[in-house]
This record gives structure tokens, sequence and C-alpha cells, in this order.
């Protein structure tokens, strides 16, 4: 190969295209085993009817091309709801849009595969490897190279320079993460018995009824809950409603939207068996339950209330939670059972918590049964 | 090539020759041999992807607002006025209402993300199955796992900060998923969020990960791993030619590389299509998020579908240790996905290991010849199939009305009885797929043509590929790893055999 290497100016120019190209191929350890010419090349018809397929996607890529510039920029693509005039011509906007481009781009790739088939030599290259360690030579002078190169520094014979250079690099970067993550550490424990790991919106402030209101997504419709509104095998979600709270859009929206507020409010029909777990005897009121809807497994909302079995399903994973056996998860991932919020009815019969969930509402976490709860 | 362009390219490259001294690479860049068969476009589907990915996240961007602060909707989509919303879901129904084209890209850049992991994983299991993992290309294939993690991390960050009610329930999920972590779960879950979940600060460090710190390790290390396929060149199968120290194909230019420029067209138009033709992750529908309402059927993105089927699946076991507690989805959550994909890290080595096969190796293997190999995967793929049905039980269900209590306990069974029985049936295959091919070469291919011997005896006319012999029989060749045609059309003199019984 390397005798190749020394042609001379005049020499190259001697040679045709061909020998120049075999001469880089051999170069770089490339032969041409078989080259044989396209499908197009057989005779003057084939080729032409090649050609004129070819040409006839190019126009076609051409074509969808102008019909996606001109549904892009003219077809009606404002909203229009459904029942409205142009409901329809608005629905085709996006499948036009996707279909024309479609056309567009997949006739210059069909062009461009049948290009190739049609008139670009079908070759068989062999390729010689060179994977493997590099020749002696390279491998011992750049050995030697390193070697000789940490010997200069000397860091072999100043031990104590070079443990201490070593630690230096570690600290400086253990302090760049520190510096890029101290930041970001908060402690989950700083309220204490306040952490909101143990607490809710339903947690009494300073004393002030917490009622149960009905989630309707809009502040500015309050509606408390008494007995009589919930039919039996009723069930509604409902958050914390406090009267200081009237009118205050962002502290009623924070109601509803604050993650482990959520509460499902059934009531069982009149001679239902409960078996209240322990400690749960006295946090229902009469054949109303009041449940956390905030699935104990990984804190999807368990919505899915199945009024013959009393059970409550969440969709996520499909953990279900028997009402009639206090919320004690039966089947599925959930290990923990749905808290229950502690409810009764205030003087003018409306719905009012007694306190917090007695229990953590959410997902299990390492400190859970550590809590004061 | 026109007398200004042909003039004009010779400028270009004299410029930039006098200053690089390019020549000699450029040569070697468009010499170089890439081997050419259909299981090898994977990879190059995936990259495509993500070339859409980039281009169509970018535009993305530019109408996106990652902020978690309430407004109320008044934007053109009628059935969501009034609504309660957040920022970031009201710029999403922007995208897809008030963005001309917004739609079409939105849906461009959810297909292709799709279609992104869905190629990775096709192209992971060719290299699996053909051993192209071997020596000396183990990184290559731990770059490929790499992605394939932050791939799926990726994606499951792209949804997510939509915050429609869908996405939302995911991101609950994940931060019941930190809150699982032994000893640091709440801590870690603290640094996350910023707090309890979900806060306010969640959207826009998703967001800086999805469009910043992700996509940068990935094109790196797309770079790395397209750099290391290139510079130690294509594995091959065995064929005419083929050998372990040379690459059997076509040159870069032109053959391999318009072919390449064409299989890019391919997936854009495929993309094109579903974006615009078939409805993806429609956010409009889900409604905005609201922690106290669910859909039914929570199905996410598909490559997520695994680790919903592992969370479904496992029992509910809280360990308790003290008076501490390991919540029971840390197992399938966090500890089996680090667990599988270590493993899949991990493979080369251990083959390697396992084989005390320290060669190099360039050609590529059957999935048949390597029967141990093709039935561990056919075992992987059991699990990941059983966990991937498991997090479809709701739609099963539904579907085929089996109550889902029983999907489920078919899946705990089914996880840890299936693979194995994979693993021995595929090894099964394996070797009676060589027996077959063994015996056409030795024998001859099966003509289906009985034929009575003068003494009585029915023998069935074989055509060995190899010919046969003065006296008749076949002569006998060796298995080199190529396809063996068991129906050749022509082959030399057929030999009469006599049947097996």
């Amino acid at each position: 190969m390397s005798s190749e290497k020394d042609l001379t100016g005049p020499e190259l120019q001697r040679m045709s295209r061909k020998e120049l190209v075999e001469l880089g191929n051999s170069l770089d350890g490339v032969r041409v085993a078989a080259e044989e010419p396209g499908r197009g090349a057989a005779d003057a018809r084939s080729e032409r009817r090649r050609r004129r397929l070819v040409t006839l996607l190019l126009v076609a890529s051409l074509m969808f091309a102008g019909a996606f510039i001109w549904v892009y920029n003219l077809w009606p693509s404002a909203y229009v709801p459904p029942g409205a005039p142009g409901h329809t011509t608005y629905l085709f906007y996006t499948p036009l849009l996707g279909i024309t481009f479609f056309g567009m781009v997949a006739a210059l790739a069909a062009a461009m595969v049948l290009y190739v088939k049609s008139f670009y030599p079908n070759e068989v290259a062999v390729q010689e490897l060179e994977i493997g360690p590099s020749p002696e030579t390279e491998r011992f002078t750049a050995a030697a190279t390193f070697a000789e190169a940490g010997e200069q520094t000397g860091f072999g014979r100043r031990t104590m320079v070079r443990r201490l250079g070593i630690t230096a690099f570690g600290i400086l970067g253990l302090v760049g993460g520190m510096v890029g993550l101290g930041g970001l550490v908060r402690n989950p424990w700083e309220g204490r018995d306040d952490s909101p790991l143990w607490t809710t919106g339903w947690k009494p402030i300073g004393g002030e009824t917490v009622y149960l209101r009905i989630a309707t997504g809009d502040p500015t419709d309050i509606r408390r809950v008494r007995p009589e509104d919930i039919d039996q095998d009723g069930v509604v979600t409902v958050v914390p409603f406090r009267e200081s709270e009237r009118g205050d859009i962002e502290k009623l929206r924070d109601a509803e939207s604050s993650p482990d507020n959520p509460v499902q409010l059934l009531r069982l029909p009149p001679d239902t068996q409960v078996r209240n777990l322990p400690g749960r005897e006295d946090l229902h009121h009469g054949d109303f339950y009041a449940f956390s809807k905030i699935c104990t497994h990984l804190g999807c909302p368990a919505t899915l209330y199945d009024s013959q079995q009393q059970i409550l399903l969440c969709p996520c994973h499909q953990s279900e939670f028997a009402i009639t056996e206090g919320g004690r998860p039966i089947f599925g991932p959930a290990a923990r059972p749905l808290p229950q919020l502690p409810i009764t009815v205030d003087a003018d019969g409306y719905f009012v918590a007694r306190g917090d969930f007695p229990d953590p509402v959410g997902p299990s976490f390492w400190e859970i049964r550590r809590g004061s709860h | 090539m026109g007398l200004v362009a042909r003039s004009l390219a010779r400028g270009t490259a004299n410029a930039l020759d006098r200053r690089l001294s390019i020549a000699a690479a450029a040569r070697r860049q468009a010499s170089h041999v890439f081997p050419k068969h259909h299981s090898f476009f994977w990879g190059e589907f995936a990259l495509y992807s993500f070339v859409v990915l980039v281009l169509s996240g970018v535009y993305l961007s530019f109408f996106f607002v990652p902020d978690t602060h309430e407004v109320v909707y008044l934007g053109s989509y009628l059935p969501a006025r009034g609504e309660y919303m957040s920022r970031a879901y009201e710029s999403a129904l922007d995208i897809s209402f008030d963005v001309r084209g917004g739609l079409f890209v939105r849906q461009l850049h959810h297909w292709a993300a799709v279609v992104f992991v869905a190629s990775m994983v096709l192209h992971m299991c060719r290299n699996f199955f053909t051993g192209a993992f071997r020596r000396p290309r183990e990184l290559t294939w731990v770059g490929g796992v790499a992605l394939l993690l932050l791939g799926i991390f990726e994606g499951y960050l792209g949804y997510s900060q939509i915050d429609d009610l869908l996405s939302g329930l995911g991101v609950r999920i994940i931060s019941g998923l930190l809150l699982s972590i032994p000893l640091i779960g709440t801590w870690l879950h603290w640094m996350v969020f910023g707090g309890p979940y979900a806060g306010e600060i969640w959207i826009s460090r998703f967001y800086i990960a999805h469009v910043l710190l992700i996509p940068g390790l990935l094109i790196a290390i797309i770079a790395l791993h397209v750099g290391l396929v290139w510079y130690q060149k294509h594995t091959h199968f065995p064929g005419p030619g083929a050998r372990e120290k040379n690459v059997v194909g076509e040159r870069a230019v032109p053959g391999f590389g318009t072919n390449t420029i064409a299989n890019g067209l391919w997936v854009l138009a495929v993309l094109g299509l579903l974006a615009g033709a078939f409805q993806i992750n429609p956010v409009f529908l889900w409604g905005p998020y609201d922690p106290s309402a669910a859909s039914t059927y929570i199905q996410p993105d598909w490559y997520a579908g695994f680790l919903i089927g592992g969370l479904r699946l496992w029992p509910r076991a809280e360990i308790h240790l003290g008076s501490y507690t390991v919540p029971a989805p840390f197992w399938p959550g966090v500890f089996l996905p680090l667990v599988m994909f270590a493993l899949l890290a991990a493979y080369p080595f251990l083959e390697r290991w396992a084989n005390r096969d320290w060669r190099h190796h360039q050609l590529l293997q059957r999935p048949r010849d390597n029967p141990t190999r093709t039935a561990v995967g056919a075992m992987g793929l059991t699990f990941y199939g059983v966990l991937f049905a498991s997090g479809a039980t709701d739609v099963l269900s539904a579907t085929f009305d089996v109550p889902f209590e029983l999907l489920v306990w078919a899946g705990r069974i089914g996880v840890i009885v299936l693979p194995p029985l994979a693993f021995m049936v595929t090894k099964r295959i394996c070797v009676g797929l060589q027996r077959a091919d063994r015996d056409v070469l030795e024998r001859g291919a099966h003509t289906g043509v009985l034929q009575e011997r003068p003494d009585g005896v029915y023998i069935e006319v074989r055509r060995p590929p190899g010919g046969a012999d003065r006296e008749g029989r076949p002569i006998p060749l060796d298995y080199g790893g190529a396809r063996v045609d068991q129906r050749p059309a022509t082959s030399p003199e057929p030999v009469g055999e006599e049947q097996q019984r």
C-alpha cells in the first residue's frame, strides 16, 4: 500500500479516473468484488420505463407538496364546535395535512429508491478490517510517551503531593456537586407533626369549623353537604371548606386542587354491616362514611365505586378497598386501608369534619409508621 | 453537473483541503463499506425518529409554557371555556387549536416518540439475537441500553408536563415511587418536587430536563453510538465472501448514502401520516388535571406499559423494619426496572464470561446457532410481555368481559411460569432448526418425490446442495452460519435416499 502513495503528480495525471478510484480503494482496503449494472440498464425500453416512473413519482411529490401548502394555508383551521356549520371541514384540517405530507415525502422516498435500484450499479464491495490492537510500534511508542510524561511530572516520587492533589481534585468535584444539589435539599420534616406528609387541608386551624363542600370545580359555587343531599348508595366528592374562605377564590381553588384533600363521602344502605377497623369505630356518622380518595398505593384517586359490593377501585393499578371492612385493601397492590375522615353533623344539619385524618394520606414512605398518628 | 457547480465544488474542496488536509479522510469515508440487510434498518429508523423529535420539539417549545400557575381558559376550544387549568395545559390547548398546524406538529412529536422507543427496542432485539454486541462492540451495546433508558424517561417527562388529567396521574405515580424508596425517599421527593406533591416547581424542572438535560445526553450518546458503529465498521451476516476480518456490502457513496437518506424520508413520511390522520394523546378530551378525578382505562404510552404491569401484579407486601417501612411499590416500580436495565447492560459481559469467549466477532450469528442466548432472549421478552399485557388488565377485562382479578392472577402466575417455559421451548426450536439445516447440507433438500427401488423399498429423492459423488451418495457440505435453502429450485443431481421411519 505505502509504495503506491509515492506516485508523483505527472504519474497521477496520466492515470484514468477508474485507475485513480481503484488506487483510492486499495489505499482504504476496499475491493469492489462485483459490479452489476442497475435493473434499468437491461435495455433501452426498461431504461425509459423506469425513468418515466421516477419522473412521475417526483411530479407526484411536487403535486402533494402543492396540496400540503394549499391545505396548510387556505383550509379553515380554526376550531369549530360540533353542530356548528363548518365543523366537519375543520375536522379534516389535520388529517389532510398528514395525508398530503405523506404523499409529498413518500413519493420522494419512493423515487429515490426506484432510482437507486434502476440506475445505480449494484455492487458488492469488500473492505478489509483493521480491528484489534495497533501495530507494535504504535503501542510501544505510545506507552513510552505516557510513561515518560508520568516520570517527568514526578508525581510518582512525591507521594504526599500526589495524594493531596488527588484529594483536592476529588473535593473540588464534591463541592461542585454540593453547590449544585445542595440548594435542592429541603427537609420534609421541617414542620414536624405539621409536615405535609402527616397533614391535609382538613386539619383544623384556630378552631374554625371545617365543612364538607362538594367539589364543583367552581369557587363561586359553594355547596355544603347535608345528609339528605345524598341518596342511598350515593357518592359525592368533597373538599374542606371554612366560612372565612367564602369569596376568596384563591383559597377555594387551593382547597380543591390540593392533592391530598379529596374525600369520598358515601352513604351505605341502612342495614349494612360494617366491620370498622380498630380505632375507627366512631369516625362515621350513621350510614355516612368519608374516605380519602387518594389511593394508598401510589396516590391516584380511587374513584370507581361499586355500590353493589361497596368496593372502591383505583383505576391506575386496580387496588380494591372494601368499604364494609372500613376501607381495608382486599385486592391489588395497595397495602394500607384508605384513611377515614372523622365526620359529624353540626347544629344546622351540615356535615363537618371532626379533625384531620387520623392516618397519613397517600402513598407509603420509609418513615410512615413513625408518625405521631 | 453544470460547469459553475463543478468549479464551485472543486473550489470548496480545495479550500478545505489546503486548510485541513482532509482528502484522505473524505475518500476513506466515501469508500467505507456498509453491509446490506433489512434488519439493519431499525437503528436508522430510531435515529431518524430522533431527528424528527428534535425538530418538532424545538417548534413546540416556541409555544409551550411550562408553568403550573392556574388560569381560566378563554381560548377557542369551547368545551373547555371557563375551566380552571394550569398555564401549561392551556398552552397545550393553544398549540392544538390556536396555532396553525400546531396539532399536526404536536402529534408528530408524540408519534415520533412512540416510534423512537419502538425502533430502539426492535433494534436492540436484532442486535441481541444475532450476537452483534459481542467483542469488540460491548461499548456500543451499553450505549444503546443507556439510550433506551433515557428515551423512555424522556418520553415520560414529555407527556407528563402537559398537566392533563391522564399525565397528572403519571406524575402522581412518580411522586409515589420516589416516596417509596427506602431511607432517602421522602428527602429525594422533596429535592425533586421542592416539597410535597405536586407543588409549583415540578413542571419547570421536568421541562428543563426534557428539553436540555436528557436531549443533551441523548445526542452525546447517539454520537458515540453511531460513531463507534462507523469507526469499528458494521457487522455482517455470514455469506459469500463474508469473513471475520472484512465487511461485505456497498460503499457509503453513492449506494448506502442514498439509501439511508431514502430511509429517513420513509420514516418522516410515515410519522407525518400518523401525525395527521391518527389521533394520539388528545389532551383536550382528557381535561385538565384534577387530583380528585380519573378516567377509566388509565394507559400510559406503550413504553411505560411494563412498569404499570409490574405495579399492578406486585402483591400488597409492605416490609416493616422496626418502625420503618419499605413500601410495596418500591420493588416493581424502582428496583425491578433498575435490575432489568442493569442485566441488559451487563449481558455482553455475562455471556463473554460464561462462554470464555474473548475473540473478536465481525460475523453475526443466526439466532438458531446460539440456542442458549436466543432462549435467554425469549425468556426476557416473555417476562417483559407478561408485564406489558398486565399493564392493560383493565382494557383486556372490558374487551373480553373477564374479571380483572382473574387477569391479575394470570399475570402473577404467568410472569413466573412462562419465562422458563419460553426458555425451554425456544432452545428446542433452535436445536431443531439447526438439525434441519444440517440434514439438508448432509443429505440434501427434501423434494417430496418418492421412488421405488428394485428391492421394493421406497426412497425419497433428495437434492444435496453439494451434489453427489460417482456412486450417487450426497457430498456433505459444512454449515457456515449462512441461511440454508431448504427448497433449492435448481441444484445438482438428485439423490435417492431411504425414507426415515
